[in-house]
């Protein structure tokens, strides 16, 4: 049985009279890619954003890695180790590709508002040992090339890495994508796919959201679906992909 | 790479020797009036780096900042001057009300958080209000600040028995106090401006970045958005208080008319127009704006004699007219202001294509 990182049972986000999510519970094993799909408005990105902290759910448990995260600010969040892109690019886009990064450090390092004034020791090399790492990571998603580069004028897969880059650098046990391939043509999905089996290799723990059922099937070990903010079916992908109820989540019912 | 580093030595060099010989210069040429107004400019650049924190770094609209400035002049006020007994030395009393003043930054701060734009810059106006109206009426049932009166003979700053209250002699000459002043508002200013510059360029000036540009993504890359804010706040008002306590000093009086609204709004078009988050275009900005109104209070009054053989407009209120225009125009012809930062005319620059494609 495999190691499980993150858990939640009973969530419900009600926005005033609309219930978003509706009981969801999931558990994602430590090492896995686990896929989230649904139909739009199904609730995924509410979903993320309840597990990163950005919403606060109404009712249910949240733990992670053994630390109650229930109600948890964004910051304890990422601190605890998930990390998060977003669906609609959030970039810093007047800063540098390789200042992006280094705000994703930010977390992981100590220096206060004293220490950047009096610049003592400790804090310079903490600067440079930010600087070296966010460098270390622009090359490690390949986008080493662009690192001076305000992020406003980055391509867009270059964007898309990083964003990745930058989420790595908060050193997360679980990264969530949200929807990391949208508008890429079929080359830059094949190169994204490959990116994300290395981060798993490298011992990250990836949650996705996605609407390339291809790209879901070939990937995740394991895929949730939710519609109408419930959680339809889950399962390894082949399992999935024969549920009926997920066939008529995203065709319909037919009437004949 | 040296030859570069040579020219940028001596462009350094020439200016320090500029700064330190300018009140001379203004002195001999224009008289003392004008050395101090060159103090002025000096508090100013202090207050307008202190609010270019928390405006032009972490991007949180403040119009009440004039009321940490109050802190730290009647902190000092209160504390040296026979208001209260009081006389402690400048080495105490400016730090008090520096620490003081950062507290009240940490207090209009709090409520705020969630807060902003439009929203924040209402309450923070209301807040500066709140403290002036304080200051105003704190003379009954006790009587703590002296009320409308304001507190008068506040100790000069001194020295190891020097004091800066009178003149003094050199070379057989005597000088001002306001060439004192000048140099110990000098060795300040420069100390603020290397704070801010260092502060920018560190873990805690990235984060206010981020924060400016998008705090949902700020907040899911680990930042803590309120106690980065609540640090924006605390060092920008420690500025201002220090600022404050030189102020009490350098006038002997303080009273709630130098703390008004128009006041805060002086500093905020001060960083505005030498260009928001640039620490070189604040202090262009707060050095223009302070010299600029009293050249024109110098000249507009006889312009109009010679012109007209009489006064059409009060000089103060077309001082204010003229004043006024030049804002208008500037917004228009240069809206990233004088000496704006890469990063800030960037940002400018990619509105305008914006509204040119749509």
């Amino acid at each position: 049985m495999a190691e499980t990182l993150l858990k939640i049972e009973g969530i419900v986000k009600r926005f005033g009279g609309l219930v978003a999510l509706n009981n969801v519970g999931l558990s994602i094993n430590k090492g896995e890619i686990y896929g989230l799909i649904g139909p739009n408005g199904a609730g995924k990105t509410t979903l993320f954003n309840v597990l990163t902290g950005l919403y606060m759910p109404d009712e249910g448990t949240f733990t992670f890695a053994g630390k109650d995260l229930f109600r948890a600010k964004p910051h304890v969040v990422v601190g605890t180790g998930i990390a998060r892109t977003f669906q609609n690019i959030r970039l810093f886009a007047e800063m540098t590709a390789l200042e992006n990064v280094m705000v994703g450090r930010h977390i992981r390092t100590k220096a206060g508002g004293l220490g950047a004034i009096l610049r003592n020791k400790g804090t310079m090399d903490e600067e440079r040992a930010i600087e070296a790492k966010a460098r270390e990571l622009l090359e490690y998603v390949g986008i080493s090339s662009v690192a001076d580069e305000r992020a406003r004028n980055l391509s867009y897969g270059h964007q898309r890495r990083l964003e990745i880059a930058r989420a790595l650098a908060t050193e997360p046990t679980l990264l969530a994508l949200d929807e990391p391939a949208a508008g890429m043509n079929p080359r830059e999905t094949s190169d994204l796919k490959d990116l994300m089996a290395k981060i798993r290799n490298d011992g990250v723990t990836i949650l996705l959201i996605e609407h390339d059922v291809k790209l879901m099937m070939g990937l995740c070990d394991r895929i949730a679906v939710l519609d109408y903010g419930k959680k339809i079916a889950e399962g390894v992908p082949e399992m999935v992909r024969n549920d009926p109820k997920v066939i008529e989540a995203y065709l319909g019912v037919a009437h004949a | 790479m040296t030859m570069v580093n040579n020219k940028k030595l001596g462009l350094f060099a020439v200016s320090a020797i500029a700064v330190v010989v300018l009140p001379f210069l203004v002195g001999g040429a224009l008289g003392n009036s004008w050395v101090r107004i060159l103090d002025f400019a000096l508090l100013y650049v202090m207050l307008a780096l202190g609010l270019n924190m928390v405006v032009g770094f972490a991007g949180l609209l403040d119009l009440g900042f004039i009321a940490f400035y109050a802190v730290g002049a009647y902190s000092y006020a209160l504390l040296s001057s026979p208001h209260f007994g009081l006389h402690l030395p400048f080495y105490i009393t400016i730090p008090i009300g520096a620490v003081l003043a950062a507290f009240f930054g940490i207090l209009l701060g709090t409520p705020v958080l969630r807060l902003k734009g439009d929203y924040l810059a209402i309450v923070t106006l209301g807040f500066g209000e709140i403290i002036r109206i304080f200051i105003n009426n704190l003379n009954a049932p006790i009587n703590i600040t002296n009320g409308p009166q304001g507190v008068n003979l506040i100790d000069p700053i001194q020295v190891g028995g020097f004091s800066f209250g009178k003149s003094f002699e050199l070379f057989g000459q005597t000088f001002s106090n306001v060439y004192l002043y000048y140099y110990f508002f000098l060795v300040l200013t420069v100390g603020v401006v290397i704070m801010a510059w260092r502060l920018q360029h560190s873990r805690i000036g990235r984060a206010w970045v981020a924060l400016r540009e998008d705090d949902i993504a700020a907040a899911a890359m680990g930042i803590n958005i309120r106690n980065i804010k609540l640090l924006a706040f605390a060092l920008g008002a420690l500025s201002g208080g220090v600022a404050g306590g030189l102020f009490s000093a350098f006038q002997g009086f303080v009273s709630p008319e130098s703390f008004s609204l128009i006041e805060s709004i002086m500093i905020l078009a001060m960083i505005v127009l030498g260009g928001m988050g640039n620490i070189a275009g604040v202090v262009l900005g707060a050095v223009m704006l302070t010299i600029a109104p009293e050249i024109l209070r110098s000249t507009i009054g006889p312009l109009q004699m010679a012109v007209f053989g009489k006064t059409i407009v009060d000089p103060e209120n077309a001082r204010m007219l003229l004043f006024g225009l030049a804002m208008v125009v500037m917004m228009l012809v240069r809206p990233e202001g004088a000496w704006p930062s890469k990063r800030r005319r960037m940002e400018f620059q990619d509105a305008k294509k914006g509204v040119s494609h749509g």
